[in-house]
């Protein structure tokens, strides 16, 4: 593993004063910076900011030496379960980076963008086949921002039909945090209901929860369980008949890719992780894209600016097309780049390919269920099948070895694995979410297996080991309380 | 096993509640919430003055994975907030009951329906 | 099909360990009427060649006109270091930097990222990023309501002078919380002292002030800041970071400073790439910590005592605050932070400055030489910064039409957000446009004015 060992300096500790990358200046380094007499002196900065004075080499060596100390799709195999870490072809970056796209200026007359707006046109439609909605719109910019926008879109098609009381959000407590804090963003209440012990939402709780304050449910399926919501159609039908209307969070999607569809199941809006389900980069946080998908009774409500087609002309459509839209969430029209690669990816999986998304992606997640299970590990829902990921508990090796959940995470990164999820979903202890997706060999996943069975042996016979991991990382089990209390959150000059 | 001393009341929400010589109250967190939450980062206490009603949140208490409220037992107006949590928010892991107290009511009424140490006990029994 | 490694021995090997007869078994609980039959409106798969082919006749059949617009994106150099780095798959391709021991790379560039925004911003403190500088103007607004401790009213100004769009953003996000934006109207290209007149004594949360404003006129940011303060009004500042460079920063208005600063990284290596990604700051004052949203990277200590990173004050966050959580923001801008870092990183402070300067002195010769055309004449006499309005003899969007169909993009047509304004555009020259651009600009524009003004 060509993990840089040693620490590296702070960018900072380079600095030299009058060192610098000459070549980038758009001026000479020996023509006076002069600030224009037309700019205030009132209004002018007095100091510099504090920003490094280094040459070029150093920066580039810096930043590639930071780059050697994370763990990537591309450098390791990265089980985070509900995070689909597939491999991020590197065609989508290429050609998305082509200086046509690249270069143009979001406002630009869209006489001079019917390329790139064919390929968003494209997109939206793609999107709508695959997800089974009626219409589609690109423009939140993360999943969470996907999530904001369902929601206000449920509120906005309850306020028109004067129903103003409708404001409870239901909630499962398996949920992933966004939902409730999306919830409670649009102005909504947040009521939580169970999750069986099968995995399944209780449906008595949901029946007792809805009524005529129900705006609406949010549901992922397959849910964060890592198992299909078996009765969907009836907590549908529940939830539709109490006048609510039913949310999908497109976390999962990978799981049911060109199997099953959301607006099938009864969902009225969606949201897709396009950074999970269609392959674009992760990027150590971001950029995502939460493009919505709505059915027909929140199409006039959906956020501006969407790609229209009037005869064989591309055009955005504003809030004077869609008056009744939530409004605009983006500054430009969300996450450009981000969306041409989702594109990109599904041209080159074409039909066939999406639907062997699904396919392989189970198959890979139940392989490595059921070989983990007869090596000793305790799959949290043993008689259900495994959708594209499943949860281990660790409970009876917190109980019997003092070994959580978090060690075994941590010994991992020693092997070479990136750590499944951890204490995700809540509800079950000690829980390791495990999705390998599809873009992984069976020999990438007998190496994990292997890793896991030699864990498990190490809780047995060396159990400090396996507690004080990681051992070969650049930095031990770091302090996070410290990290709370003394807060360091920007470097200062020694002297300062 | 958690500590729950006998000469103190409580609540389901792992609240305890001692009445002061001068018919104050003090409030703090259980020895079982402060062992679920891990050691105490930051620690968001009530001004003087505050008008509460019972079940209002007058505190966070913040750990490295959890942030939580805690709840008035009874309505009442704030007297201090311990200000010793400002740089200290460890106190209420190793003092629970003692230095880690969190607020001083003057209560509106006598408080009701709190549990004694026995009911408490049963009540982290259940809850399992 | 084409990213899947499986063959035919490896599925049926997997199958066995399953115990399963075929793929479609692994389905079987999910009830068949759900089922799709077919995904007819998607086209056959295309090879790598051939989706080669097909976007590189789209992108060429934009091509790539000569650019005057700002608006809120701004073409500068990008060194060629910065994506070379940035697209290193180590960067690419990793996640979250929730693990904090497999991702010290990541965790460490944000803390170098957080300590040159809260340096160029003038402030103390910063997060990891918002989505854009729109939201990041909503995500400040809640910010500011809930940091406020004594206002109540959660009313804040937003003078017309900020982009147009961003207070849309504003608007769209924040009001389901009960936020009241209330516009102030700014005819005269900027905001001045005396039209908050009205607000003279009442209980306004915080005001937004952008600088330089969305017209590139200068504004008076430390009457404006003063005025809030003393009317127990909290301070936003929606900034540029390239201007911050030459301009005093937020951090230094007024007495006090403004108490939130925000923005966009994207004129800080990151490209206009058709509107997106880009990535919003957001700074304030270390009293404030709490109440800000998004992810931020502290420096702690290992096991060992060996410096490290960490995120840090996770419990402000969606996934353990939940319902309670400041913001439900995850996913935020990674990628573009780590362009933004290797930049500034790059730049330094001369050479920012350098951009700032360059970018103001050709903007002033381009306004110089297009209003030495007959039929077009500056809107503002007042201080801007590398952007300006100019006011035509004719609807902004026949210049730009004819403009565009020789190649160049000529300014962003005010008319339709700022109808007082008549027939104005506003156009932008950065350190990126020649005299030779300029030239070409100023030669086709006077070709097209020569034309008579036609009826709209």
């Amino acid at each position: 593993m060509a993990m840089l060992k040693h620490p590296e300096k702070i960018i900072f500790e380079y600095s030299r004063p009058g060192r610098g990358a000459f070549g980038q200046w758009p001026t000479e380094r020996d023509t006076p910076n002069e600030t224009a007499s037309d700019i205030p002196e009132n209004l002018r900065r007095k100091k510099p900011a504090m920003l490094p004075e280094v040459s070029e080499l150093e920066v580039v060596r810096h930043f590639t030496k930071l780059s050697q100390l994370n763990f990537s799709i591309d450098t390791h195999f990265y089980p985070l379960g509900s995070c689909t870490m597939k491999y991020n072809p590197k065609a989508c970056n290429s050609f998305a980076m082509l200086p046509g796209f690249l270069n143009r200026h979001p406002l630009a007359p869209e006489s001079l963008g019917q390329g790139f707006l064919a390929c968003m046109f494209e997109l939206q439609e793609m999107l709508k086949e695959v997800t089974g909605m009626q219409g589609v719109a690109l423009s939140p910019m993360a999943g969470a921002h996907g999530e904001f926008a369902g929601v206000a879109m449920i509120r906005a098609y309850h306020r028109a039909r004067g129903d103003l009381a409708r404001n409870e959000i239901i909630v499962p407590i398996a949920a992933h945090g966004t939902n409730p804090a999306t919830a409670t963003m649009c102005g909504c209440v947040v009521r939580e209901i169970p999750v069986n012990d099968e995995g399944d939402v209780d449906v008595d709780a949901l029946r007792a929860a809805v009524g005529p304050n129900t705006a609406g449910i949010m549901l992922t399926n397959p849910s964060t369980c890592g198992v299909f919501e078996r009765r969907i159609k009836e907590v549908a039908k529940i939830v539709h008949d109490a006048g609510g209307l039913l949310y999908y969070d497109g976390a999962n999607l990978n799981a049911i890719l060109g199997k099953v569809r959301p607006g099938d199941m009864g969902f009225d809006v969606i949201h897709m992780n396009l950074h999970k389900t269609f392959s674009t980069p992760h990027g150590g946080g971001g950029p995502g894209a939460g493009a919505v998908g709505v059915g027909a009774r929140l199409l006039p409500f959906m956020p501006i600016p969407v790609v229209g087609k009037d005869g064989d002309k591309y055009r955005w459509l504003s809030e004077r097309d869609l008056p009744q839209s939530i409004g605009r969430l983006s500054a430009f029209m969300g996450n450009a780049g981000v969306l041409l690669r989702a594109y990109i990816y599904m041209r080159m999986l074409g039909r066939e390919g999406m639907h062997r998304v699904g396919e392989y992606a189970t198959l890979n997640a139940n392989y490595l269920m059921a070989r983990l299970a007869k090596a000793g590990f305790d799959p949290a829902y043993p008689t259900r099948r495994a959708s594209h990921e499943f949860i281990i508990t660790a409970k009876k090796q917190k109980n019997e070895l003092d070994i959580s959940a978090m060690d075994i995470a941590k010994r991992l990164l020693d092997y070479g694995f990136h750590a499944p999820t951890t204490y995700f979903p809540l509800l079950v202890p000690e829980c390791l979410l495990i999705e390998p997706t599809e873009t992984e060999s069976k020999e990438a996943l007998d190496g994990f297996i292997d890793a896991m069975v030699a864990i498990l042996e190490e809780a047995r016979t060396q159990p400090d080991m396996v507690r004080s991991a990681p051992h070969t990382m650049t930095v031990r089990r770091l302090d996070d309380v410290r990290a709370a209390r003394q807060l360091d959150l920007t470097w200062k000059p020694a002297s300062a | 096993m958690s500590n729950i001393p006998a000469d103190l009341k409580y609540t389901k929400s792992h609240e305890w509640v001692r009445t002061l010589a001068n018919g104050n109250i003090e409030v703090g967190i259980t020895d079982h919430a402060q062992g679920a939450l891990g050691d105490l980062v930051f620690v968001e206490v009530p001004e003087a003055g505050k008008a509460l009603k019972s079940g209002d949140s007058f505190a966070v208490v913040e750990s490295v994975k959890a942030a939580s409220d805690v709840y008035a037992p009874v309505a009442g107006a704030v007297v201090e907030g311990n200000g010793a949590l400002g740089s200290q928010p460890e106190l209420i892991n190793s003092e629970p009951y003692g230095a880690g107290w969190i607020m001083r009511l003057k209560p509106g009424s006598a408080p009701a329906g709190l549990l004694s140490a026995a009911e408490y006990e049963a009540h982290l029994a259940a809850e399992g | 099909m084409p990213f899947n490694p499986h063959t035919p021995k490896d599925v049926s090997d997997m199958l066995a360990a399953i115990g399963a007869k075929k793929i479609e078994d692994l389905f079987d609980e999910i009830p068949k009427e759900l089922r799709i039959k077919g995904l007819a409106g998607i086209p056959d798969a295309l090879n790598e060649m051939m989706t080669g082919k097909l976007m590189m006749a789209r992108a060429a059949q934009d091509g790539t006109p000569l650019n005057f617009i700002g608006a809120g994106a701004y073409e500068h150099h990008i060194p060629a270091a910065v994506w070379a780095v940035t697209t290193r798959g180590e960067f690419y391709s990793a996640y979250t930097p929730y693990q904090a021991e497999a991702s010290q790379g990541t965790l460490q560039l944000i803390y170098e990222y957080q300590t040159m925004i809260s340096s160029l911003t003038g402030m103390e403190v910063s997060n990891a990023s918002m989505y854009d500088g729109g939201s990041a103007v909503a995500e400040a607004s809640l910010m500011a309501v809930r940091a406020h401790r004594k206002s109540k009213s959660q009313r804040i100004l937003v003078p017309t002078s900020v982009h147009p769009h961003y207070r849309k953003v504003a608007v769209s996000t924040a009001t389901g919380q009960g936020v009241r934006f209330e516009e102030v109207p700014c005819p005269k290209g900027y905001l001045s002292v005396a039209d908050l007149a009205m607000y003279q004594g009442e209980d306004i949360t915080a005001i937004v002030i952008q600088q330089p404003n969305f017209f590139g006129v200068l504004e008076d940011v430390d009457a404006i800041t003063n005025w809030a303060h003393a009317n127990g009004a909290m301070v936003i500042g929606s900034v540029n970071p390239t201007s911050l460079a030459i301009l005093k920063p937020p951090g230094e208005w007024g007495t006090k400073g403004a108490d939130i600063a925000c923005g966009d990284c994207q004129p800080l290596g990151v490209p206009l790439s058709s509107g997106g990604p880009y990535a919003g700051f957001l700074t304030t004052r270390m009293e404030y910590v709490r109440q800000m949203p998004g992810r931020i990277v502290g420096r702690t200590v290992d096991a060992e005592g060996k410096q490290g990173f960490a995120l840090t004050l996770q419990a402000r966050e969606q996934h353990i605050r939940r319902g309670k959580a400041t913001s439900n923001i995850c996913t935020n801008q990674g990628l573009l932070v780590t362009a933004a870092t290797i930049y500034l990183s790059l730049l330094g402070p001369e050479g920012l400055s350098r951009v700032a300067n360059e970018s103001h002195r050709r903007t002033n010769e381009l306004v110089a030489a297009l209003t030495r055309i007959k039929g077009v004449k500056l809107a503002f006499e007042r201080p801007r910064f590398h952007e300006a309005v100019l006011q035509l003899d004719r609807p902004a969007a026949q210049v730009i039409a004819e403009l565009a169909s020789r190649g160049i993009v000529a300014g962003f047509d005010l008319s339709n957000d700022y109808p007082e304004l008549g027939h104005a555009l506003l156009v932008c020259a950065t350190e990126t446009r020649t005299d030779a651009d300029i030239k070409a600009y100023a030669d086709a524009l006077t070709e097209t004015l020569k034309a008579a003004v036609r009826a709209a």
